[in-house]
């Protein structure tokens, strides 16, 4: 039998009910994982208990004879961007240190209402504002991957989902919560060979994660497979009157319609997503990934998304926009850090709070944001890149009159080191330069493992779909999953 | 100097007569059991922070959701002053750091309002509001947060904050520049206060803070180009928003003559000294980068709502006012007061419901309402929905006098022990004797006294000294302790005196 630390969640749901171990068992096997997981910095927080309780719970239900949620007994890691009631949550800055929220999240509280315990609240880039996971307040998570050079130099696990990424990668949590602005669930999975899903804007409530830039983040799963994901994002969907931008639609039973069977479906090829400089490796994997999907039986097409090369530019104004106002709230008066120098008044307290509290990143996409909203300034850089936005959406709509979905890859590139790009802002934001167009339109995508660079390290692709059709990307992800044979993991260093 | 006439206010400056144009824009707390974008109390007067959710304090990941009694008190008032009601309006968010502002930014509607341009008609003269009307358009409705309370008296070196009223919706009423003279934007708010409050969207309580105004005030030659404005923030009386104007227009014609110029800025009244103070310049005015807020998304109305909305309105203080008058009957002054206040006009409406013949008596009621009713309210300090004598009761005192049980003069006699003990006029009447004395009989005996005891008025009278007449009623009266009816006294009196 496979080790209980290797399972999934589909693998340790059927384990707990056939009898193979109990709940209990699989939180002390995690909890352990965890335990001897501190050289990833992966954990802000660890709550055991929390995993305890609910396999304990589960361990019940089982004995009582009910039926298990769809989670059960499956003890999750959760990005510290989700409020969790009596658990500190910071989103990794120092700004929210010591806080303690007095309520839970829609998406956690979905998930352990489905059977999820947690063993503990994950690193991530600041506000999720990061690639690389380097601008936690509390030091960047390292990557359980390592290239095959013998360098042993620590890698990146991706951001701002790096600490979901690493754990998962690592077999330190069957699965995990993460958040996509512009890319930080589906980059960080490529970067570790995992599958990471970012659903259609508003399937998963906002209520109570902490906002970055409100008109784009998305809770979505990251996990091991394609089958994990559709388990997870399943206990995670649901219309939320508390958001006034969740979808009241009812939430597919994306497991049970998986199907690799692509006949009949249309691939869409985007000629934008060829960059230059990007390495023959990214090219290649895109190449067999085109060979997989028609393997499952799609037809490929190419089409164009003319607008693509302004979705950078137009998404690095409205998200630092709205981070700009989002983070105002972060003030020193009514809870987090407040720094009151002798005799300061209201002013001088919020610069000396926010001066002390936010990182370098932070501070920087509030500035972009206060001046691109600025009278004289709104005109020419917000409106405009609302307008492009629009023009971005309206690229996706036309490209379904000949395709059902798209095929690109994830990233422009395999994980980098830590502190590699950590001087060039720009370089860190091309990170995201296939990612951002489909968070823009608000539409599903995953990023599916397909193959390992020259130094071993994992490539991802991405399946971006038409709105609310995830059926379609968990379909196409799962024919590529089945056809990739992606099996290397990371050696266990830590 | 200032010179008033009739139907012009004018400053009178060195240089000649200046004209001068306010335009209002009144904040009115919308009624509603919650606030706009959260289900916390809007209560007035709990104990600090008492009243306070996740969301009005801004935690993170709290999201707004809309209040939709909200957006349909604001509908219902758009649709009051015969508004363009638009059915896409949108959010956006006034970003401004400020201790009582938990979020960093109001919710507010700048782009897209939901109410467009309407029109109130206010009248200068009470007794006549026909003929003395005049129509102010209104240029826009929108729905914004309220922002909490700083209190600067409660530590010796830190301020605290009450984020009670933090959240509370306000509609924003934003009149255009079509006034030109303090009686006007008292008019105005008066007329506003009405509407708000029969409409039923705002309690229109200014010492509260329910309802405060924004007044923008410029100065020109009569007829020339607009000049620059001031706007004076939060002034919460409509004595103050008249002292403003006053203080103000003076203030910029003597700036004007003296050779400055008005400087665009945010000004505030001080009523101890009474006068208004620079607080901002424009040069240093916020930059509140306004953008749509996307936690909210657009708000879009169905004709449906729209029309519910239209179809829950009561008779307007207007058409009510014509009602009385030309179904009713009243002068245009009883009209005009008995409509001002919605309360009065559901009294007075109760009032006559309960008598079998409302248009007979409404003439006489409204007078006894608007001198009798007034009259004790207003000694005693009392709103007419705290009168101690309910409509009913003033019914039943109006049919004893009109079947001429008692006289006019008793019956403010019984009105009085009413307001004392309560008690109903018939039963006061009853139990201290009070009806009036009808029988010629009882009545030509008295005046036959009356008249023995003064043989030579009687004689002066007779030689033409008319003027005495009063004199033998109120001899005759007072004999009869007030309780004679004084028709039948004088048609006696006449026949015996000849």
């Amino acid at each position: 039998m496979t080790a209980i630390f290797e399972m999934g969640i589909a693998g340790i749901r059927s384990g707990i009910a056939d009898g193979d171990f109990t709940a209990k068992e699989v939180a002390e096997t995690f909890i352990a994982r965890v335990s001897a997981a501190k050289p990833l910095n992966a954990f802000l927080v660890e709550t055991p208990e929390h995993a305890l309780a609910a396999a304990e719970a589960t361990d019940k239900a089982k004995a009582a004879g009910e039926t298990l949620g769809k989670m059960a007994g499956v003890p999750i890691g959760m990005k510290d961007l989700f409020c969790t009631q009596g658990v500190e949550t910071t989103a990794a800055s120092g700004i929210l240190k010591g806080f303690v929220p007095q309520y839970e999240s829609t998406v956690s509280s979905n998930l352990f209402q489905a059977g999820a315990g947690m063993l503990g609240k994950l690193n991530l880039d600041q506000f999720a504002m990061g690639s690389s996971n380097e601008t936690s307040a509390f030091g960047n998570v390292i990557s359980p991957w390592r290239r095959n050079d013998g360098g042993n130099s620590d890698l990146t696990p991706g951001g701002s989902s790096g600490g979901s990424a690493a754990v998962v990668s690592g077999r330190i949590a069957p699965a995990a919560t993460g958040t996509d602005t512009g890319g930080s669930i589906r980059q960080p999975a490529a970067f570790t060979g995992i599958t990471g899903f970012k659903p259609t804007y508003g399937r998963c409530s906002r209520w109570g994660t902490i906002a970055f830039a409100s008109s784009l983040d998305q809770a979505g799963p990251m996990a091991h497979d394609v089958r994990d994901c559709a388990i997870m994002l399943g206990s995670m969907a649901g219309f939320d009157a508390k958001d006034s931008t969740s979808l009241d639609l009812p939430v597919p039973d994306w497991e049970a319609a998986l199907s690799s069977n692509l006949a009949g479906k249309k691939i869409g090829i985007p000629k934008e997503y060829r960059v230059e400089n990007m390495p023959a490796e990214i090219d290649a994997l895109w190449e067999k990934g085109i060979e997989m999907l028609k393997d499952a039986g799609a037809t490929i097409v190419d089409v164009s998304l003319p607008h693509t090369k302004y979705a950078l530019p137009a998404y690095y104004i409205i998200a630092p926009a709205e981070a700009s106002s989002n983070l105002s709230r972060y003030d020193g008066v009514r809870y987090g850090l407040r720094d009151l120098p002798d005799g300061a008044g209201l002013q001088d307290m919020y610069a000396a709070t926010r001066e002390a509290g936010f990182g370098p990143e932070v501070k920087r996409r509030i500035m972009i944001g206060t001046y691109v909203l600025s009278a004289g300034y709104y005109d020419a850089y917000y409106t405009q890149a609302q307008k492009v936005r629009t023009l971005i959406s309206q690229d996706f709509d036309k490209a379904w009159n000949s395709c059902d979905l798209l095929l690109t890859p994830t990233a422009p590139s395999a994980a980098f080191g830590l502190g590699e790009k950590m001087d060039d802002p720009l370089a860190m934001y091309l990170n995201d330069v296939f990612t951002v167009p489909s968070s823009l339109a608000g539409l599903p995508a995953m990023s599916v493992p397909a193959g390992i660079d020259g130094k071993g390290l994992p490539l991802g692709l991405q399946i971006i779909g038409k709105a609310l059709d995830e059926q379609s990307v968990f379909n196409a992800g799962l024919a590529i999953e089945e056809r990739a044979g992606f099996v290397a993991k990371p050696e266990q260093w830590w | 100097m200032v010179k008033m006439t009739e139907s012009t206010y004018r400053i009178q400056g060195g240089t000649g007569e200046w004209e001068v144009v306010i335009g209002l824009e009144v904040h009115a707390q919308i009624t509603s059991k919650s606030k706009l974008f959260s289900g916390a109390s809007t209560e007035f007067g709990a104990e600090p922070n008492t009243q306070v959710s996740l969301v009005d304090a801004a935690m993170p990941g709290m999201l707004p959701t809309l209040n939709g009694e909200c957006v349909r008190q604001a509908v219902r008032t758009g649709l009051a002053i015969n508004a363009q009601i638009n059915k896409y309006s949108r959010f956006d968010r006034k970003n401004c750091f400020y201790a009582d502002l938990p979020q960093g930014y109001q919710i507010s509607q700048l782009y897209h309002p939901i109410v467009g341009e309407g029109v109130i008609q206010i009248s200068l003269d009470e007794k006549d509001p026909d003929a003395h009307g005049k129509a102010i358009g209104v240029e826009r409705i929108h729905i914004e947060q309220d922002a909490g309370k700083l209190m600067h008296d409660q530590h010796p070196t830190m301020s605290y904050v009450d984020l009670n009223r933090c959240g509370v919706a306000l509609m924003e009423i934003v009149s255009k520049p079509d006034m030109t003279s303090p009686k006007e934007a008292a008019a105005y708010v008066r007329k506003l206060r009405s509407i708000l409050r029969y409409v039923g969207s705002c309690d229109g309580n200014m010492e509260q803070g329910s309802m405060r105004a924004d007044v923008n005030v410029s100065v020109r030659k009569p007829g020339g180009e607009l000049g620059t404005r001031t706007e004076t923030k939060n002034v919460n009386s409509m004595r103050f928003i008249q002292a403003v104007i006053e203080y103000e227009a003076q203030r910029q014609v003597d700036l004007i003559e003296d050779g400055g110029e008005v400087v665009q800025e945010t000004r505030l009244f001080d009523p101890d000294r009474n006068e208004t103070r620079s607080m901002r310049s424009k040069e240093d005015a916020h930059d509140y980068r306004y953008f749509p807020d996307p936690d909210l998304l657009p708000l879009e109305l169905e004709d449906d709502f729209i029309f519910d909305c239209k179809a829950s309105l009561p008779e307007l203080p207007d058409e009510k006012r014509a009602r009385y008058k030309n179904v009713l009957g009243l002068s245009a002054y009883n009209a005009a007061v008995l409509t001002a206040e919605h309360e009065t006009a559901l009294w007075f409406e109760e009032l006559l419901e309960t008598t079998d013949k409302p248009e007979e008596i409404a003439s006489s009621a409204a007078n006894w309402v608007t001198s009798e009713l007034f009259g004790a309210l207003n000694r005693l300090g009392l709103g007419i929905e705290n009168s101690p004598v309910s409509p009913a009761q003033a019914a039943e005192l109006l049919g004893l006098i009109a079947d001429g049980t008692i006289s006019g003069k008793i019956a403010k006699q019984v009105f009085e022990i009413m307001l004392e003990t309560g008690d109903g006029a018939r039963k006061i009447v009853e139990e201290q004797g009070l009806k009036q004395e009808s029988d010629t009989g009882a009545i030509e005996k008295v005046i036959a006294e009356v008249m023995a005891a003064n043989e030579d008025k009687v004689a002066q009278y007779r030689d033409g000294k008319d003027k005495l007449f009063g004199f033998f009623v109120g001899q005759t009266m007072k004999a009869m302790q007030g309780k004679a009816n004084p028709q039948v006294v004088n048609e006696l009196l006449k026949k015996t005196l000849g």
